[in-house]
């Protein structure tokens, strides 16, 4: 800076160039100064206020509002979730229930089907059994006849052979006796 | 800055020569007339690129209006919000109305302190001229917003009811006076910071070429300098932050005397 010569005099600058005193008491260089100080105030506040700052403030209020949009959003989604989840257990436990409620109405329907079926079975068996029975009393009977008829036969026979003639219905009142005997 | 030492060699066959008042200089950028109240000077310059590094700073940067922002975007909103939230704690939130003309204050300030630190650079808010536009700029407005505001209850902020009766008067001839001093202060305290700083380094930038003159001492006294010179430069950074802030929150604490003068 202070290279310069200055052939201007000034009562600020030595005949060299440099400061005499401080050069901010020098009063020959103030009107400069506040003159260009005024005009770059200005000029900033004008920049300031007519762009910087509003779009600043636009800048941020744009930031608060995507944030409060944005949690707003996370707030109805989680409500929205709370719901589903809701109406998933809700649907969940109607099922459950449904799901019972067949269990219980084909427990109930098996059941009936089944004592219907068994007591059929049941009678089946019965009336089975009291066929068999009867047959079974026939066969006896039969087998009983059979039985005195070959007795009184094979008596007979015996009889005959040993020469003892017999007339049929002692022989047979004898078998009969024996058979009961 | 660092012109102290060719300075020097120029002047002085010899001998150190000190010239740290001479970063201060006012001086025309074209020619060498007188510099008068119009004349384009390296005030004109420094002051021209305060204002291209105010629009760099917030009006280039938030051209991106991103909603996630970038870095430069980020410092200003960073300075938006400091300033702003400074205006509203300091002063209340009626002094918001306000908030562009102390943001103004505030970025001019801000950038011209730092800018001043570049070498070579020619420190505006040095100049008692500059800042005592401002304070006393600061100084009217606030005492006409106190008067438009509360006409004669803006007086209340010298009659201190809170005190016993028989001091009043004694308070209110000192609350004048320091109300008075407000401009001075405001205005010497920006100025004198600045200014003591880049003459301390100049004074330093001064003792550096010692070694040649004398390696003896020299070779104590150089590495000395420089180091010094670079404590000293970082003490500066730090001090044209804080200046400029408190420049700030003094300007807002004397809106908020002046919206809310009673104590």
């Amino acid at each position: 800076m202070a290279t310069e010569t200055h052939q201007t005099a000034s009562a600020c600058l030595t005949p060299e160039g440099g400061a005499v005193g401080m050069p901010q008491l020098c009063p020959e260089w103030m009107g400069n100064q506040i003159f260009w100080l005024v005009v770059t105030l200005a000029v900033i506040f004008f920049i300031l206020s007519r762009i910087a700052l509003p779009r600043i403030a636009a800048i941020l209020a744009d930031r608060q509002g995507t944030i409060t949009g944005d949690l707003a959003r996370a707030e109805d989604l989680k409500a929205k979730a709370a719901e589903a989840e809701e109406a998933y257990n809700k649907a969940l436990a109607d099922a459950r229930a449904e799901a019972q409620n067949i269990i219980a109405a084909t427990k109930a329907e098996i059941k009936a089907e089944l004592d219907e079926a068994s007591a059929k079975a049941d009678a089946e068996i019965a009336a089975r059994a009291a066929e068999g029975e009867k047959k079974i009393a026939e066969i006896r009977a039969s087998a009983t006849e059979s039985v005195k008829e070959v007795a009184e036969a094979t008596a007979l026979e015996l009889v005959a052979v040993m020469g003892i003639d017999a007339d049929a219905k002692t022989v047979g009142s004898a078998v009969e006796a024996g058979l009961k005997g | 800055m660092a012109t102290e030492a060719a300075h020097g060699a120029e002047h002085g066959e010899g001998g150190l020569v000190f010239h740290p008042m001479d970063q201060f200089i006012v001086k025309p950028l074209f020619g060498d007339g007188p510099v008068g109240t119009f004349t384009v000077t390296n005030v004109t310059l420094w002051m021209a690129l305060t204002v291209l590094c105010v629009i760099g700073l917030l009006v280039l940067s938030s051209s991106g209006r991103a909603t996630v922002p970038g870095r430069m975007q980020s410092i200003a909103e960073l300075a938006y919000g400091f300033i702003r939230k400074m205006v509203e704690d300091v002063a209340g939130k009626d002094a918001l109305p306000y908030f562009p003309y102390i943001m103004t204050l505030f970025m001019f300030i801000v950038v011209s302190n730092f800018l001043g630190l570049l070498p070579l650079a020619f420190t505006t808010t040095s100049h008692i001229a500059v800042t005592a536009v401002m304070a006393v700029a600061v100084f009217v407005a606030v005492t006409v917003i106190g008067f438009v505001k509360h006409g004669a209850g803006f007086l209340g902020l010298f009659w201190i009811s809170a005190a016993p009766l028989p001091l009043r008067p004694i308070l209110a001839l000192i609350e004048v006076i320091s109300y008075f001093v407000r401009p001075v202060s405001h205005s010497i305290r920006l100025a004198g910071n600045m200014m003591a700083g880049h003459a301390v380094i100049k004074v330093f930038a001064a003792f550096t070429p010692l070694i040649t003159i004398s390696v003896g001492v020299g070779i104590l006294v150089t590495p000395l300098s420089i180091v010094a010179i670079s404590a000293i430069y970082a003490l500066e950074v730090l001090v044209a932050f804080i200046q400029a802030y408190v420049f700030t929150i003094l300007t807002c604490v004397y809106l908020k005397d002046a919206l809310h003068p009673h104590h």
